[in-house]
């Protein structure tokens, strides 16, 4: 019969104490996650109505709803997809489907990992001096969402690509041997077996861009605007607008006399929308993965 | 694009062959002049937007240049000063002096208390989800910290003004709650998902082969990461702890919000700090275009921008190293 030493025991002891270690430091991060969210939720509670989403914010500030940084942040998200949307889905095609594996490569590849490693507030740098003042554009909607997109190309680079080399090589094989050529292959087979893969990474950028403050700040976005309260074609894209990330540093740091829930509900709706829009692409690629058919 | 031999050469990519000496089949449509024309032009769309990443990565670099250089040349610009001296004092009457140190050492001050926490809190999480979890709590961890990782910058730093600050200041009986710890904290919470993704990659990476040796050698799980996994996937969980470093040092609302912006070398990591972004994000606003302050300002910028790009470099050098090996 086999019994176990005291050698083996202290071994189990050991492995228990470890996933246990482990799974606490795990638990650390995760617990104060859903208490901060739930206790910015609690402080909100009194101003969260539609009623605050739609109207302007009011004296100093301090009073009223969110509606114009609500519609800024909208503008800057839109246009800055449009930018970097077509730009970042060709340079993944041109990655996965054009660069063959030399030097060159690597250095396009090591380029998109440094430009997302380029900190928030060089890229406002880069958009002032390059948007801003060098092209002329002036502190608009479109300057800070061309700095948006650049600052948010790399992800819809990293997950369109991931999209493409998802589809197996036999299906591009077997478009080049009816004749197809190398851009009718991508259109009519990589493209729309891949076109899921690629919405998950789009809408991932729209996340990143919401949230972002620092590129926006010296570009574009500006403390207080008066705008027509209900009306989505209010800003013009030459305006300068607010946005919900920055109004959010505003009230907190800049009016010290708001009312405590007001800073609280604009975290929460930014949050919310964040998460919410984060959440979206999650369930989308889980969904996908489910029903891959290949 | 077209190749005339039919054996691929090393390296090339697959793509429709044209076999030698064959003519293109008629007995379909030919293809009009416009429609090829269309295609060769979108190709070299396609060829420009793919070298796009390198082109942005320069013009950042070139354009934050551009904008310091006349400051930088100027004769009253002195590197070791502007460098070694802790006198940040850009707006002052009499005396204006641009001594970046204090500033240096806020930044690696909360980065390295931040990475002091995340690093093992990070691996840990790596290491609990690769080893240690299956099937859906996995994926539902996995999408936890995901979501950790999309809570916005300034929302972190207005946790830290309104939950962290007032928290600090009853736990660790301090007069002010926004200072070290509270950015370092916010940063580490901020920086885990990186590496968990990255150090969880690198876990996956090394072969099951080698899990199945060392249980067949009857070692427990927890002997089998120590000795077997944490050694084969060092160099990838090295590239994710620069990573983290890498985010911790370029963030900049988070910190500019929850450091107590004090320029000056701090004592304990109860004391107010002020980092490299912080100052940008907070100077920039007031000064005039071209003025030397904004120009010492892009400065600040170029050197940030060298900063992050060598970690990031080596991170990828590293990681590079990982897959050829």
């Amino acid at each position: 019969m086999f019994t176990e030493t005291q050698f083996g025991k202290s071994r189990r002891r050991a492995e228990l104490l470890a996933k246990c270690v482990l799974g606490m430091m795990v638990a650390s991060m995760i617990i104060p996650l859903f208490l901060i969210v739930g206790y910015l939720v609690k402080e909100a509670w009194p101003l969260l109505s539609l009623d605050f989403l739609f109207t302007n914010p009011t004296g100093g500030m301090r009073h009223g709803g969110i509606w114009s940084a609500l519609l800024g942040t909208l503008y800057l998200v839109t246009l800055s997809l449009l930018i970097a949307a077509p730009i970042g889905v060709l340079a993944a095609v041109y990655l996965n489907e054009y660069a063959r594996d030399s030097w060159f490569t690597r250095i396009i590849n090591l380029a998109v990992v440094n430009l997302a490693g380029v900190p928030s507030i060089v890229h406002a740098l880069f958009g002032l001096g390059a948007f801003v003042l060098f092209a002329g554009i002036g502190r608009s909607i479109l300057a800070a969402s061309l700095t948006l997109a650049i600052m948010t190309l790399p992800v819809i680079i990293a997950s369109t690509k991931e999209a493409l080399s998802a589809v197996p090589i036999s299906f591009r094989e077997a478009c080049w041997n009816v004749g197809a050529s190398r851009w009718q292959t991508i259109r009519g087979i990589v493209l729309p077996n891949s076109i899921s893969g690629i919405l998950t990474g789009v809408i991932l950028q729209v996340s990143r861009a919401a949230g972002e403050t620092a590129p926006i700040m010296f570009t574009g976005a500006v403390f207080f605007k008066k705008i027509e309260a209900g009306n989505i074609f209010a800003y013009s894209i030459w305006d300068q607008c607010m946005a919900l990330s920055m109004h959010l540093f505003t009230i907190t740091t800049q009016v010290t006399d708001a009312p405590r829930a007001l800073p609280f509900a604009t975290a929460v709706v930014l949050l919310g929308t964040v998460l919410i829009v984060n959440a979206l692409s999650i369930g989308l690629r889980v969904y996908l993965r489910s029903r891959k058919k290949w | 694009m077209e190749q005339e031999v039919l054996d691929l050469p090393e390296g090339a990519v697959p793509g429709p062959i044209k076999a030698p000496g064959a003519k293109p089949m008629m007995h379909g449509r030919k293809r009009p002049v416009w429609e090829i024309g269309f295609e060769v032009g979108l190709e070299w769309l396609i060829r420009l937007c793919g070298i796009s990443a390198i082109l942005f990565v320069f013009g950042i670099f070139a354009f934050v240049f551009r904008e310091g250089a006349g400051f930088l040349f100027s004769g009253r610009f002195s590197l070791p000063k502007f460098l070694f001296t802790t006198e940040w004092y850009p707006t002052s009457m009499s005396n204006i002096r641009y001594g970046v140190l204090a500033l240096i050492v806020g930044t690696g001050s909360v980065t390295i208390l931040a990475m002091a926490i995340a690093v093992p809190f990070g691996l840990g999480a790596a290491i609990f989800i690769s080893e240690f979890c299956t099937g859906r709590i996995k994926e539902i961890l996995k999408i936890i910290i995901e979501l950790l990782a999309a809570i916005p910058s300034v929302v972190w730093g207005f946790i830290g003004i309104s939950i962290m600050n007032p928290l600090i200041q009853t736990v660790f009986s301090v007069p002010v709650g926004l200072n070290v710890f509270n950015g370092a904290t916010l940063l580490a919470l901020m920086s885990v998902p990186i590496m968990v993704s990255i150090g969880e990659d690198s876990l996956k990476a090394v072969p099951d082969s080698f899990r199945e040796a060392a249980l067949a050698m009857g070692a427990t799980r927890w002997q089998t990461i120590v000795r077997v996994l944490l050694p084969a996937a060092k160099n990838g969980l090295l590239a994710a702890v620069l990573l983290g470093i890498g985010r911790a040092v370029g963030e900049t609302m988070a910190v500019l919000m929850a450091t107590g912006h004090a320029v000056k070398i701090p004592h304990s990591i109860f004391d107010p700090v002020r980092t490299l972004t912080a100052t940008i994000a907070a100077e920039l606003g007031e000064a005039s275009v071209g003025s030397d302050h904004y120009q010492v300002l892009f400065i600040v910028g170029i050197l940030l921008f060298t900063i992050t790009f060598v970690v990031n470099l080596s991170a990828d050098l590293i990681v590079r190293g990982v897959r050829k090996g």
